[in-house]
């Protein structure tokens, strides 16, 4: 979690939640274990990984560019695999893991 | 009056603001009464009248939220059907009343007295009371609400009497006066600082998810209430004394002072141990003396060990079974003398299942047996089921 809801400062009797919207600091992104990444030589801009990813996690840039928002993909591998041209390939995440500490 | 009828007063005079249940035997005549009082004009609240008891807690769940004072009574599968929403009551700290005339669990079905509704509640984090009068359950009730709307506490809280035994039995019961319970136990008044109330002005989201990192830490500011309420349970019970003349303590240790055998129970089977033990000390000189344990959750380790840990043999009789352990209690008292230098040899009795009469001769066994095992220094048997008919079942 990016930003916990709770710290020792402020530790309530129950998980109730005060601040609405909330949950936008949770950033889905970090249940990931592998990730998909885009050959811009390969890409032909085509958008059929726009058209299937499950989570809405892609997007068209205002220049035309294909971008995965990381905040949000879950890895499911979905865009590679319909990828026409095999402009995406699926390699293992490293780094934060999804603990809450914060 | 009867216990139920008992019960129905106290809430009348703890002036609840909503009653919400579902009908079932034998809880059904407090609820009923409690609809008269509120059609009457003698208590002003509201009655939902609910479509299930899964319904009925959780509109007491909702009412309690936007703090108000709720009510609630059940038993048996109604109690199983709420299940789900007693963790939820408990999670969200909200200081809800329930009686529980308890009564035993299908299959077999039937409708007579056993505790094992209420022990499938006992880890949801209410706090339970077993009493074991009519007069003892309108007291409790009055000093329930004061003990679940602490502060301190902020949990809800089982108030058990024996289906039938107790909730059918007429007794003599003084009835308060209703200013002297309104100084007893002023208006609830939740704290939004507390993060259990539901105010507009103040908005929270409530019952959402929890990762985690955060699970446990609730659970454990749980425990600390349940911990807490132990003193408090003291300390408003000493004020129930001296306002009304009545107080119960956690456990109540009769004859057990010198006693060589103790015998621990909850509910009515304590009236009927008590005679019992009046009766075998005056005609045959033992010494025996009976613990009843009102409070089970908090489990009143303390109190047990005061009482017991200088007795012989302590038979720990409990009106439910746990399967693979015997009765359910017996876990709770064993794991209280885990750490004893000093305690007696326990026997482990399940008695009164599906409303088996639990008789003077029948508790005379108990202190028989548990006679002979301070004795000898051995149980006869790991789990004595009392009464057991042994012709139907071989052995």
């Amino acid at each position: 979690m990016s930003k916990p809801y709770w710290n020792k400062e402020n530790f309530p009797i129950t998980p109730n939640i005060r601040n609405p919207g909330g949950s936008l600091a949770f950033k889905c992104g970090q249940w990931r274990m592998v990730k998909p990444i885009i050959d811009e030589k390969k890409c032909t801009k085509c958008g059929i990984c726009i058209t299937f990813c499950p989570d809405d996690a892609i997007e068209k840039t205002a220049k035309g560019i294909i971008e995965i928002k990381y905040d949000y993909c879950k890895g499911c591998g979905i865009c590679a695999n319909e990828c026409p041209a095999k402009a995406i390939k699926i390699v293992a995440e490293v780094g934060e893991s999804c603990t809450t500490e914060g | 009056m009867s216990g139920n009828r008992a019960i129905a007063e106290a809430v009348k005079l703890a002036q609840v603001n909503v009653v919400s249940a579902y009908p079932i035997t034998p809880q059904t005549s407090i609820v009923e009464y409690l609809s008269e009082f509120i059609a009457n004009g003698e208590l002003d609240a509201q009655f939902l009248q609910a479509e299930s008891e899964f319904g009925a807690m959780s509109a007491c769940i909702g009412a309690s939220s936007v703090g108000a004072r709720v009510f609630t009574a059940t038993c048996s599968q109604g109690l199983a059907l709420m299940h789900e929403l007693n963790y939820v009551a408990a999670g969200l700290r909200l200081p809800i009343v329930m009686a529980v005339t308890n009564r035993q669990l299908s299959q077999p079905l039937g409708m007579w007295c056993d505790h094992s509704d209420a022990m499938g509640e006992r880890d949801s984090g209410w706090l339970q009371i077993y009493v074991e009068s009519c007069q003892e359950a309108l007291d409790t009730v009055i000093q329930a609400f004061k003990i679940a709307e602490n502060r301190d506490v902020l949990l809800p809280i089982m108030v058990c009497l024996d289906g039938f035994i107790l909730s059918h039995t007429s007794e003599a019961v003084d009835v308060p006066d209703q200013k002297a319970v309104r100084a007893f136990l002023p208006p609830y008044k939740p704290d939004a600082d507390y993060n259990t109330l539901l105010d507009v002005k103040k908005p929270l989201a409530a019952g959402g998810g929890c990762p985690p990192g955060y699970t446990m830490e609730f659970d454990y500011k749980k425990y600390e209430a349940q911990e807490k309420a132990k003193e408090l349970l003291r300390k408003v019970d000493g004020e129930f004394g001296e306002a009304f003349g009545r107080q119960y303590g956690l456990v109540e240790a009769y004859r057990c002072d010198d006693a060589d055998v103790i015998m621990a129970a909850m509910g009515t089977i304590v009236s009927t141990a008590k005679d019992v033990a009046d009766k075998l000390r005056e005609e045959k000189g033992w010494r025996v003396g009976v613990l009843k344990l009102r409070s089970y959750r908090p489990f009143p380790k303390q109190e047990v060990l005061k009482a017991t840990a200088h007795a012989k043999a302590l038979a720990v009789v409990s009106r439910a079974i746990s399967y693979g352990v015997g009765a359910p209690v017996f876990s709770d008292v064993a794991a209280t003398m885990s750490h004893a230098s000093k305690k007696p040899i326990l026997l482990n009795v399940i008695a009164g299942i599906g409303g088996r009469d639990v008789a003077q001769k029948d508790i005379t066994v108990v202190f028989e047996k548990a006679l002979k095992a301070a004795e000898t220094g051995k149980v006869e048997s790991e789990v004595e089921w009392l009464g057991l008919n042994k012709s139907l079942v071989g052995g």
